[in-house]
């Protein structure tokens, strides 16, 4: 095999691990402060493409409106997590996780049919910005400009999260809520908006990540269902609630789908799953996370 | 009486289980006064249904002529009462300064608490700033307990069992600190399981037995009558 190829096996693996550190990394922060497992984020990242997808027909294909809808897809899901949080989810704390999973599921229900009522269940597409419609050559590998562009989002997205919650005062806050919720409205704390804050964040990044993976796939019913898996896939690996765990996770999982598609063709999933298993015995909190209290 | 806070008759149950069958208390401006009693008759579970963290099922709590009874956490904080759990709840994750830091920054009350304030009261804490909270010792937890909760500049002090797993050496220095917190005019509800610290600071006394208020009378009247004293603690 060409190094060459490798390298290009190696680029497309970043890249897809990129998207799903994006996705993942929402799912993560939910969990590691409001505890809550949502099985509907996926859905949500459904609905960022389909967003996108609908405002890039109001603002023009092909054009650099694209940012706009992209920005707006992700605002859009932000909210609808809002809602979901302050109006549902919220009464839910504080029973058996069974319900908050009963009724995460139940809106991937909900909001799948949601989209075929409204988008059809036909492939939609979305073409790439202008700006980005170029590809390079590097290290005798053709890369898009596009994917490149995803490739350096996803670090510099997990540095502005890794500097807002060490380095700043509302940082410390969220970590102070993941840690002792009580506690922290005895200090005078509004945890209920804390929770509400991160949820919308969680939210955000799910829709950014449907809104911005429509030029490089085609957007269809079931992309929420094989989103989540991967996402549920990534963070078991790196450890649910842990920030890089999730980054180690999502990379880890790009490079075994990305080169176990080249020693078991049909069976690369079956790879990622695998390594899944192992660690769930070997070290059930995964790489980075840490044993439950 | 104008008390600062006023308990009426509370009853308090966690889901199927009943801890507090009518508990009524007062607490008047300045006043240091302290729930004796052994474990489990009822004082964390007083503390935690005045805070508003398991709310009454009956009964009310008055602050400031105000009913309180019910209201969120936060916003009982915000009115100007500070808690200090028994088990200190410092954020073991978070340094020193950064537990004071979210707390300075939640802190919905104006006043002269800051973190060169509480530095002063705690000199201790300014040398381990940059230790993490769950690498302290239980005395130095304590002190960044009490100080966080200062942070939010509160009227009442409801300081939970702060003398409970420390040595010795560490409760007389921690009883100084206090009574400086009360001679400053802070009002202080005080649970202890001990004589020696509560009646050192206190004014008044409420021992409390199986949920309910066996006595109640003047700190003084208690540290002079030991035949009282064995009857009601068994001490």
């Amino acid at each position: 095999m060409e190094p060459s190829f490798l390298f290009g096996q190696f680029l497309g693996g970043l890249t897809a691990a990129m998207f799903l550190f994006l996705i993942a990394s929402g799912l993560s922060l939910i969990f590691g402060v409001l505890r809550v497992l949502n099985f509907a984020h996926g859905s949500f990242y459904m609905l960022g493409a389909y967003l996108a997808f609908q405002f890039v027909q109001w603002v023009g294909p092909r054009t650099e409106g694209f940012w706009l809808a992209a920005l707006g897809a992700a605002c859009g899901i932000a909210v609808l997590g809002g809602l979901v949080e302050r109006l549902l989810l919220r009464h839910l704390y504080g029973r058996e996780e069974l319900y908050q999973l009963l009724f995460t599921y139940a809106l991937v229900l909900i909001l799948g049919d949601v989209a075929k009522i409204t988008w059809g269940t036909g492939q939609l597409s979305v073409s790439r910005p202008p700006s980005l419609e170029g590809s390079l050559n590097l290290l005798g590998v053709i890369v898009p400009h596009y994917n490149l562009f995803i490739i350096l989002l996803g670090p510099t997205i997990a540095l502005i999260f890794w500097f807002v919650l060490q380095r700043t005062s509302v940082g410390r806050i969220v970590r102070a809520a993941a840690q002792d919720r009580e506690m922290l409205s005895s200090l005078g704390a509004n945890v209920g908006m804390v929770y509400t804050g991160m949820f919308m964040v969680g939210s955000f990044l799910a829709g950014l990540g449907g809104a911005l993976v429509t030029p490089t796939q085609s957007i269809v019913p079931g992309m929420d269902v094989a989103i989540i898996v991967e996402a549920f896939i990534v963070v078991v690996i790196g450890g649910l609630g842990s920030f890089w765990g999730t980054f180690l996770g999502a990379l880890i999982f790009g490079q075994v789908l990305s080169f176990g598609i080249l020693i078991f063709p049909r069976f690369s999933i079956f790879a990622v799953s695998a390594l899944m298993a192992v660690i769930l015995i070997v070290r059930p909190w995964g790489l980075l996370g840490r044993p439950l209290r | 009486m104008s008390a600062l806070l006023e308990v009426r008759d509370i009853h308090t149950a966690y889901g199927q289980s009943r801890v507090l069958f009518g508990i009524s208390l007062e607490v008047a401006p300045q006043e240091c006064v302290c729930l004796l009693g052994r474990n489990g008759v009822g004082k964390t579970t007083t503390m935690r249904s005045i805070m508003g963290l398991t709310p009454p099922s009956s009964g009310r709590v008055t602050w400031k002529g105000k009913e309180i009874t019910g209201w969120a956490p936060h916003r009982v904080a915000r009115a100007g009462i500070g808690f200090v759990p028994e088990d200190r709840r410092i954020f073991a994750e978070l340094t020193t300064w950064e537990n004071l830091d979210v707390a300075r920054q939640v802190a919905g009350r104006p006043g002269g608490w800051d973190i060169p304030a509480v530095y002063r009261l705690f000199p201790k804490l300014e040398e381990l700033r940059d230790r993490p909270g769950g690498f302290l010792s239980g005395g130095e937890q304590q002190m960044l307990t009490i100080a966080r909760t200062l942070l939010g500049n509160p009227e009442l002090l409801l300081l939970d069992e702060p003398s409970e797993g420390l040595a010795p050496l560490v409760v007389e220095q921690l009883l100084e600190r206090v009574l400086e917190l009360k001679q400053k005019g802070l009002t202080i509800l005080l649970a202890e399981q001990g004589v020696e610290f509560s009646l050192a600071v206190a004014d008044r006394v409420y021992v409390l037995e199986k949920g309910e208020v066996r006595y109640s009378g003047s700190a003084a009247s208690l540290r002079d009558d030991a035949a009282l004293r064995h009857q009601l603690l068994a001490l």
